[in-house]
């Protein structure tokens, strides 16, 4: 593998410390080098600089050179170069590193500037933060905080703009709040390529809209509440919902594709408010689709399996209904059909079952259209991580031919269906009705109904677990809220199903469960859930790298490439 | 004293009887014979023509002309394009429009000669769109102008093609500063763009290298090249070369536009020989040296210190009526000779109420881009009205200041001295007016001028 060129590194003075930053950092990103925060409203990492909200303004002097000579001007008094400081602040977003350059971050100059831009952006802003769903998470009312003078002089009346303007089925805004910054217009076009909002009329007057006929309804539309400095743009579902100091935040992966987007669950006693994108430069970057957002709703949604273990549709209890399925296991003919949504863990279980019965395994695969940015072809999160834990060794297919194949010939009796729903995989109702079906899963449906041992497990969000990415990025996920009372951790369920069947217990908990798979997953030998770094860990996919996957090209991902990536 | 001579070259068939705007006038003038004499001179002579010339721009910011076609990017391999920037919307200021009205060919006599000289194939007239007369005389000229192959492919035979556009803006004066004309021009929101990196000469229409230029500047370099930059040199005085057209408004007898040779002329000549003196029974109190935006002057103040005379330092120790109608005297007394719009305002002006006025122009007029701009023009301008037709407070005066003070060198275009600088030097000049004003207030006719 050849090593990544070291970037050009440029060495300026922030605050009279010299630090050498990669070239084309600007004066902020350089600055949070050095913990120096240079506040800003407008500037985005990953967006275009707009330069439009000047609250990141610094003071910035240049080594000084004779015009004539071209020789560096010394400072007598330090014996240093002497510095030409520019008497007017410049921005630091819209400021490149340059060799020598010298910035002051706090400067009575810049102190000056900072007061008056604040004093500016709220005369005219309402100031409904008791009311405002972004209290707490505002950037304006940190930055006042922090560099506002606290005091006002205005005495005139504020604009009145409009207050709630549904801009799209998932956004609405209040546009006095609106500080004109701009991102969520630049988030449209450039990284939606969706260019629906675009301010209108002048001055203070300027008030952000859609275009005449347009909506913004992207599937990223909610990003633009993310990325609002204040609280102008809200989610509809989470409007005036719940404080954001009260929510806790737990790391989690989107599960609606491949690309494994990092993301924040929110929650609250149990309850599950909202999900935001959790940055990843390697992945999603600050960004996450809305319908990832939204899967949170499955875990409380009305067909969600609750109500306890059941044997023939009556209630039973967890030994009992292991018992019974262990009943049906020892009978032989069994076919195990485990998911691509499962966690790394879970299909290691799973995977230590199928060898335990010494029946076969399938997945079932689900493809879609991807949208080129962070929803890929393969809707699975984790069909690679069955591949890495030797679940499966050949790419799934969507419909399970081979086992309807199976059963019709009566060479399957039991099948064990990890969450999947073998009716929407192709079963027919007569072939459900010949074999005798092992259910653990979160959600009912015709293979629920049709379970002799049904056992409801735990959502995503409700349990710890990794995922492994299209770029074969190993991802980790925690457990955000308690399950539904009667319902079980997967893992536990596949523990103690190996127990009944006379094969050994395995560790229930992550933690636990661990060092077992390291020793005996070759690609994850070096891994362990404690130590996978926030961002994910990249494997070698050499081993998978002639399967025909079934991808586009995603935001941080392009197929020929994925080899090589890793 | 009889009234000093003007020296009319841009302005010299403005007004005449019988002059009309159609080509065939303006050949019966000489017209179109210095562009064919320039296609077959090299194009780096002519560039070097204006650099000699001293030339500088018109448009507000006096910036040589030479200089800003010395830094346009040639290397890049993109296209050049030029811009006339007729948007002439700086309250005071109205010249331009007399050249497009009266005299188009001279511009685009001009504009062709400019482009031949920067290699430019493709040149838009970008023209205020509260001038649509204007925008229908420009198309017509241009189209007599192809006619006559002085515009458009293979001009005169030389192989040399360009075409110009005219571009009707849409009513903003945002639009006159060039980087928010260009995303104008491009069909987008007139929002200026930041520099760096969007540098016109480099950046500039659709990211290509530009040169954006004054009506009156263009029609200058015509006459430089004719008579060659160094005679064109001698006219005004050094560093302030060519004519100047001086638009005058306000309290004077005889209002209109003059024009003399830059520096030639003092402010007391310009409003009482030439423009007639005050209105009967009136005294001056303040004038506007160059347009709305310029540093108000008022009279009775003495400006002193040093200037450059030659080669030797000398004092000087003027009133408003001694200072030189030129950029650099203006600008060394605190103010600008920006786009030569002088506004005149005599005793019967209350200063507060006149900037009341000035402050509700620029608050409308702010793109709303950036924050000390946006906010600090309405806040400005709500306070004016405030004090005019509301309720004054003594501390209005200083608050004002307060206010104007946040703006300057904060923002991404000069709007924000544009906006700033009337209150800064209205309240540093008349700070006895302001102050005094909730009082004053009280005894003021009822039937004054009503405002804005
Ligand atoms: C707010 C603002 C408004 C302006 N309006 C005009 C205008 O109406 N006409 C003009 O020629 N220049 C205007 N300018 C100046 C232009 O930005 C630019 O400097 C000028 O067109 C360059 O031409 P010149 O070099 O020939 O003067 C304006 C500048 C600012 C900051
Ligand atoms: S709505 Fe928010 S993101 Fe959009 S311009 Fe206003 S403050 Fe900025
Ligand atoms: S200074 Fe004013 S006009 Fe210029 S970009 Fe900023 S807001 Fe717009
Ligand atoms: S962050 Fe807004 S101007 Fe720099």
């Amino acid at each position: 593998m050849i090593a990544a060129p070291k970037p050009d590194l440029v060495t300026v003075n922030i605050d009279g410390v010299d630090i050498a930053v990669p070239k084309g950092t600007n004066v902020i990103e350089a600055a949070k080098l050095l913990q120096k925060d240079v506040p800003h409203y407008c500037y985005h990492p990953k967006l275009t600089v707009a330069g439009n909200c000047r609250m990141c303004m610094v003071e910035m002097g240049m080594p000084a050179v004779d015009p004539a000579t071209k020789q560096p001007v010394m400072d007598t008094a330090t014996g240093k170069q002497k510095i030409n400081w520019i008497p007017r602040p410049q921005i630091g977003c819209g400021t490149t590193v340059a060799p020598g350059m010298h910035i002051k971050t706090s400067s009575q100059m810049v102190k000056d500037a900072r007061e008056g831009v604040m004093e500016f952006l709220l005369i005219n802003h309402p100031l409904d933060c008791p009311i405002c769903d972004q209290a707490g998470e505002c950037k304006l009312q940190e930055q006042a905080t922090g560099y506002g003078r606290g005091y006002s002089r205005f005495v005139e009346e504020k604009n009145v703009k409009p207050k709630r303007t549904q801009l799209g089925p998932r956004v609405t805004l209040d546009d006095e709040r609106c500080i004109l910054c701009s991102r969520c217009i630049r988030f449209s076009k450039e990284i939606a390529k969706d260019d629906v909002l675009g301010f209108v009329d002048r001055g203070s007057y300027s008030t952000l809209t859609c275009h005449p006929g347009k909506k913004l309804e992207n599937n990223y539309s909610l990003n633009t509440v993310d990325i609002c400095p204040v609280g102008a743009l809200t989610s509809t579902d989470f409007r005036f919902k719940m404080r954001v100091w009260f929510l806790k935040q737990t790391n989690t992966i989107d599960i609606e594709s491949s690309v494994g987007v990092n993301a924040t669950v929110w929650s609250r006693e149990g309850v599950i408010y909202r999900l935001t994108p959790r940055r990843n430069d390697a992945v999603n970057d600050t960004w996450m689709s809305d319908s990832g957002r939204f899967l949170y709703k499955q875990v409380a949604a009305a067909d969600r399996l609750a109500a306890g273990p059941r044997i023939n549709g009556a209630a039973s209890t967890l030994d009992n209904a292991i018992a019974g399925a262990a009943e049906l296991l020892k009978a032989g003919s069994v076919a195990l059909v485990g998911s691509g949504r499962a966690s790394v863990e879970e299909q290691f279980a799973l995977k230590k079952l199928a060898d335990q019965l010494g029946a076969s395994v399938s997945l079932v695969a689900r493809t879609a259209q991807g949208d080129k940015l962070l929803i890929s072809a393969d809707r699975n999160p984790n069909v690679r991580g069955a591949l890495v834990t030797g679940l499966i060794s050949a790419l799934p297919s969507a419909q399970l031919t081979q086992l309807a194949a199976d059963i019709d010939a009566g060479k399957v009796k039991t099948i064990v269906s990890h969450g999947e729903d073998l009716a929407a995989a192709g079963l027919t109702p007569a072939q459900l009705g010949k074999v005798s079906i092992i259910y653990l899963g979160t959600h009912a449906n015709a293979t629920s109904a049709a379970a002799k041992v049904l056992i409801p497990t735990l959502h995503t969000f409700e349990k710890a677990g990794t995922f492994v990415n299209q770029q074969f990025r190993i991802q980790k996920f925690a457990a955000a809220v308690p399950g539904p009372v009667g319902s079980t951790n997967d893992l536990v369920v596949l523990s103690k199903l190996l127990v009944a069947l006379g094969g050994s217990a395995l560790p229930t908990d992550v933690h636990g469960l661990w060092p077992v798979i390291a020793a005996s997953v070759p690609a994850l030998a070096q891994a362990a859930y404690r130590t996978l770094p926030e961002t994910g860990l990249l494997l070698d996919a050499t081993p998978w790298s002639g399967l025909p996957f079934v991808e586009g090209e995603t935001l941080h991902y392009k197929p020929a490439a994925a080899a090589v990536a890793a | 004293m009889p009234a000093p001579v003007q020296t009319r070259v841009i302005f010299k068939h403005i007004d005449e009887p019988g002059y009309t705007n159609d080509i065939e006038c303006y050949l019966r003038h000489g017209g179109y014979e210095v562009l064919k004499k320039s296609v077959a001179r090299p194009p780096a002579e002519l560039i070097d023509e204006v650099k000699k010339s001293g030339l500088r721009g018109r448009g507000g910011a006096g910036f040589p002309c030479g200089v800003k076609w010395g830094l346009v990017d040639r290397k890049s391999g993109k296209p050049i394009y030029l811009i006339v920037n007729a948007d002439e919307s700086e309250p005071g200021t109205f010249k331009d429009r007399y050249i497009i009205h009266q005299d188009p060919h001279q511009l685009i006599e001009g504009t062709i000669i400019s482009c031949f000289a920067n290699n430019v194939k493709q040149a838009y007239i970008y023209i205020r769109g509260e001038m649509p007369e204007g925008a229908r005389i420009l198309e017509k000229a241009i189209a007599e102008a192809r006619a006559k192959n002085f515009v458009g492919q293979n001009i005169l035979g030389t192989g040399y093609s360009c075409e110009i556009y005219v571009h009707r803006g849409a009513g903003a004066y945002i639009c006159g500063e060039e980087t928010g004309l260009i995303e104008s021009l491009e069909g987008k929101r007139a929002n200026p763009r930041i520099k760096p990196p969007y540098f016109p000469a480099v950046l500039g229409l659709y990211q290509c290298p530009t040169i954006v230029n004054n009506v009156e500047t263009l029609c200058h370099v015509k006459h430089i090249v004719d008579i060659g930059g160094e005679a064109f040199a001698k006219t005004g005085t050094p560093n302030n070369t060519g004519t100047r057209i001086f638009c005058v408004s306000g309290h004077v007898q005889r209002p209109g536009y003059y024009e003399f040779p830059a520096g030639t002329i003092t402010m007391g000549q310009l409003l009482n020989e030439v423009c007639g003196g005050p209105l009967p029974g009136r005294k001056f109190k303040a004038v506007i040296p160059g347009g709305s935006s310029a540093k108000v002057l008022r009279f009775g103040e003495r400006y002193k210190g040093k200037r450059k005379v030659g080669a030797d330092m000398v004092d000087y120790d003027w009133g408003v009526e001694d200072v030189p109608m030129d950029f650099d005297s203006l600008a060394m007394i605190g103010s600008m000779g920006g786009s030569g719009g002088v506004i005149v305002m005599d005793d019967s002006v209350n200063m507060v109420e006149a900037l009341a006025n000035i402050n509700a122009f620029y608050s409308h007029e702010s793109c709303g881009q950036c924050t000390p701009c946006r906010e600090g023009s309405l806040w400005m301008k709500k306070i004016t009205t405030r004090m005019v037709h509301g309720e004054a407070r003594p501390q209005d005066g200083a608050l004002l200041k307060g206010v104007a003070d946040q703006i300057p060198g904060r923002t991404i275009c000069a709007f924000g001295e544009a906006c700033s600088w009337p209150t800064q030097s209205f309240y540093l000049k008349f700070k006895d007016e302001f102050d005094a004003y909730s009082e004053a207030k009280k005894t003021l006719p009822a039937d004054r001028l009503t405002l804005v």
